[in-house]
Parts: C-alpha cells; sequence; structure tokens
C-alpha cells in the first residue's frame, strides 16, 4: 500500500457563484461554492480545484472572500486558479486560505513568472496548468502545442517540451486539460497524459474528457496520471465521489476510501 | 479558555491551520483563541504552540533566525505542548540537505533528506517527487494524539525531502514512499507531523482536537 491517486472535483465560479450548473439532490443551493466544496469534501473528495472565470478585476474581490469562506470550513487542500499573474495574486490566495494556485495563460506570457513564484512561496503551491492540443496529423508522430484563451490561441510552443521548462522553474504538479477533449466525455487524452508524466518528475492530474467512471480509471492506468479531475460528472449527479473511488479500487488503484 | 499561538514568522499560509484549529475548539465546545503571531511574549502566554512551516527550507531558517524563533520554539517545549508540522518538524533536526545544505535547530536528532531519483516503489514503478497526496501513517508508538485515530489512516503530504531520524525511539508514526519514511515524531511535550493534519479531514482534526486536550504528557 502507498500513495493514493487523488480525485480532484473541480468548481467553475464566476462573481463568487458556481456556473455549469450543480445539480446535487437535496442541496440548498447549488449555487453556493462553499456549500458545494463542503459537500464535495464530505463526499470523500481529495482536494478541491476552485477556477475563477470572472472577468472583470473588480468582482475578484467576491473570489478572494469565496475562497476565504471555502477555506474555513473544508479542511482538504483547495488550489485556486484562474486569473492568477502577479505575486501579489498569489499572495492573496494564499491569504485567503488556498494552498496552492493555478498559473496558466500569466505562465505563457512570462515564464519567469513562474520560477519567481515558486522562489517566493515555493513549489509545493506552484500549479502550472496547461491546456493543450493534438496538432501533428494522422500518421505523423504525436505532437501537442499549448494553446490559451480556451483553445483559441495558439502559442508555438511545444506542450512537452513546455512542461519541462514549468518543471525546471520551479513548478510543483502540472494541471494537464485536454483542449481536444474538454467537455466532449470521451474520456482523457491518454497518450498526451502518458507522454507528459514520464517527461516530468513532478506529479501530473489528468484533466478534460471525463464522461464516465472507466474513464477516469485509465487516466490512472493508461494515462500514468497522479490526480484526476473532473467537474460535470460529479455535478449533475451522475455519479458520486465514492462511486468513482469504488470503481478505481475495483481495477486495482489505490485510493482512499 | 484555550489560548493556541501558531507562530507566524512569515513563510506562506497560517489560515488554514488556524481555521482548522478554531474549528476544533467550537466541536470542543470550549473557548479557543487561536493567534498568529511572531511575538514571543504573547506565544509565551499560549496555553500550546503551533510551529508550522512551508517553502524552502532556507528560507525558513533565515527567518527563524533572524525572529529568533529557535529560542521561542526552545522555550515553549520545556513548559506546553508544541506541535510542529511539515517544514516546522524539518526545522527541528539538525541539517537539511535542501539548498546546498542548511544548518536547523538541532532540537532533535537526525537529517533532512531528498527523496533521490530514481525513486521506486515495491512494484518498480517510479514514484513521483514532491510526495504528494494521501498516504497511510503506520502508528509504530502508543501517542495521545493518536487517540481515535485508526492505525494507518490516510493523511495528507507535500514534501520532497524527509525526516531521517537518528534517534529511532522517537518515531511514532511512518509511512512509505519508495522507503520507510518518517511521519511523526514525538519527544516529551512537542509532537512534529510531516503530513499536514490541518488538510487530512476527518482524521487531520481528529489530531487536531487531541493536541487541544493534550497535557503535554506520554
Amino acid at each position: 500500500m502507498g500513495l493514493a491517486k487523488r480525485i480532484i472535483p473541480c468548481l467553475d465560479c464566476d462573481k463568487g457563484r458556481v456556473v455549469k450548473g450543480v445539480k446535487f439532490v437535496d442541496i440548498r443551493d447549488a449555487g453556493d461554492p462553499v456549500e458545494v466544496a463542503k459537500r464535495y469534501c464530505d463526499a470523500g473528495a481529495d482536494e478541491i480545484t476552485f477556477l475563477d472565470i470572472t472577468a472583470s478585476h473588480e468582482d475578484r474581490n467576491t473570489t478572494v472572500e469565496t475562497v476565504r469562506a471555502i477555506a474555513g470550513q473544508v479542511f482538504i487542500p483547495l488550489t485556486v486558479g484562474g486569473g492568477i499573474r502577479t505575486l501579489e495574486d498569489i499572495r492573496t490566495m494564499l491569504n485567503a486560505g488556498a494552498d496552492k494556485v493555478g498559473i496558466n495563460t500569466a505562465a505563457v506570457n512570462n515564464p519567469e513568472f513562474v520560477r519567481e513564484a515558486a522562489a517566493r512561496f515555493g513549489s509545493q503551491c506552484i500549479v502550472v496548468a496547461v491546456d493543450a492540443k493534438q496538432v501533428s496529423a494522422e500518421g505523423e508522430p504525436l505532437k501537442w502545442e499549448i494553446f490559451t484563451h480556451g483553445g483559441r490561441n495558439p502559442t508555438g510552443l511545444d506542450a512537452i517540451e513546455w512542461v519541462k521548462r514549468m518543471v525546471d522553474y520551479g513548478a510543483g504538479e502540472i494541471l494537464l486539460t485536454s483542449m481536444d477533449r474538454d467537455g466532449t466525455k470521451i474520456g482523457f487524452d491518454l497518450a498526451l497524459n502518458k507522454t507528459v508524466s514520464q517527461a516530468v518528475q513532478v506529479p501530473v492530474i489528468a484533466s478534460g474528457g471525463v464522461g464516465n467512471l472507466q474513464h477516469l480509471a485509465e487516466g490512472v492506468l493508461d494515462g500514468e496520471a497522479d490526480a484526476v479531475l473532473a467537474a460535470s460528472i460529479f455535478h449533475f449527479g451522475e455519479y458520486t465521489i465514492k462511486e468513482a473511488k469504488q470503481h478505481m479500487a475495483s481495477r486495482g488503484i489505490e485510493v482512499r476510501l | 479558555m484555550n489560548k493556541v499561538a501558531v507562530i507566524d514568522y512569515g513563510m506562506g499560509n497560517l489560515h488554514s491551520v488556524a481555521k482548522a484549529v478554531e474549528h476544533v475548539g467550537r466541536e470542543l465546545g470550549e473557548e479557543t483563541e487561536v493567534t498568529v503571531t511572531p511575538d514571543a511574549n504573547l506565544i509565551a502566554a499560549a496555553d500550546r504552540v503551533i510551529f508550522p512551516g512551508v517553502g524552502a527550507i532556507r528560507d525558513c531558517m533565515a527567518e527563524i533566525n533572524r525572529l529568533n524563533v529557535g529560542q521561542i520554539v526552545e522555550e515553549a517545549m520545556k513548559t506546553k505542548p508544541v506541535l510542529a508540522i511539515c517544514v516546522g518538524m524539518q526545522a527541528l533536526m539538525q541539517h537539511s540537505e535542501e539548498n546546498d545544505g542548511v544548518d536547523c535547530l538541532g532540537f532533535m536528532q537526525g537529517k533532512v533528506r531528498f527523496f533521490g531519483e530514481p525513486l521506486l516503489n515495491n512494484e518498480g514503478q517510479r514514484l513521483k517527487v514532491p510526495h504528494m497526496g494521501w498516504n497511510e501513517v503506520s502508528q509504530t508508538q502508543k501517542h495521545p494524539l493518536w487517540k481515535n485515530v485508526p492505525d494507518n489512516s490516510r493523511f495528507y503530504f507535500v514534501h520532497s525531502y524527509y525526516v531521517e531520524s537518528t534517534d529511532t525511539k522517537k518515531i511514532t508514526g511512518v509511512t512509505a514512499y519508495g522507503k520507510e519514511v518518517v511521519a511523526t515524531l514525538a519527544d516529551d511535550n512537542i509532537f512534529a507531523t510531516q503530513f499536514h493534519p490541518e488538510k487530512s479531514q476527518t482524521v487531520g482534526l481528529t489530531l487536531l482536537r487531541n493536541f487541544l486536550q493534550w497535557d503535554g504528557q506520554t
């Protein structure tokens, strides 16, 4: 027995409200991130990721208050991503109670930011989030590129080279989202995930494409993920965290039950 | 009134540990006052002390030395229960090989070492570093802080360096990650954890609750 593979539900929040819908039975306010986070924590989630999609800078104070409220009630690790651009942003989130921050576009715009952030706050709290898309044609050796802005903007960066560089700069964990699979419910991009996981020493969280429990298990068994992140399959009550863990355990994966 | 001081020497997020202690204090139904402070007088006035730490050891030790935190901890250890967490535990050792070698407080015998690469499990699979996530802790000695914590419970770890204790009778819990790793140490009225009880949900909160009720005796 040893370290458990983690299951991480992700909450997308806009101005302090959970969006993309959460449909639990018997939940008082499915839009309240504090209540939803608490529910997941009680259900056995191993961590919570809070993705802030609030567009305007002014509304970000709401986000900080939400993070503070979640951290006061949820005693498992909390990662906050979305709009983290400066060392001050990181400090604000950590002081509000986040354990880790996810850095995505700001790393692409200024890779040195990751180095500075890791030096200042420690690698353990710096998660570099990458959005990758396959750019090789059929029959060619597999190749993925980093995209920003929800997969709209190509960066010219090779995904594998990029994650290696980010780990070199001090990233303590990689949150890897396949933009080809995000929202499709056909499963993770296992080849992408496996290639990234083998390329770096730090843990990799697989994200994008989960539609059923088999997908979660495949992410670990075939994609060599250290953790799996999912949103909609949990939010809409299709599966509980417990069912996910039981399925993974039945496939021989070590989980925290 | 149960007064708990969390030593603040400027390293990282102390909100989590303070919130978790307040939470278990409320559950116990007793008045618990949690102060996050670097002030030696306030710490001296507390009933119990938490010595946390995250990030790189060199930066932690620099601040510990600058603010004389070592002396504060040493004083506290003489008279009241102390809980050291993560890098707080590592700082108690003699030396760490992180950051090209850093001298630590030397309150406990042993060194802090890098996990190394390649790190393999029993099946020969490569293990990632940092050791991040929920791992089982085997309780190698009875201790009041283990009360109501089932043996082999999973706690949340995040670290790339581990404690190698040369005073093995102080080890109260171990975990496995490529090798046997010290999870907890105890010595008189100090208890130290490599994992984060404040992030370890039910079992972590139980351990914190035990700390709030601990008289420092074993």
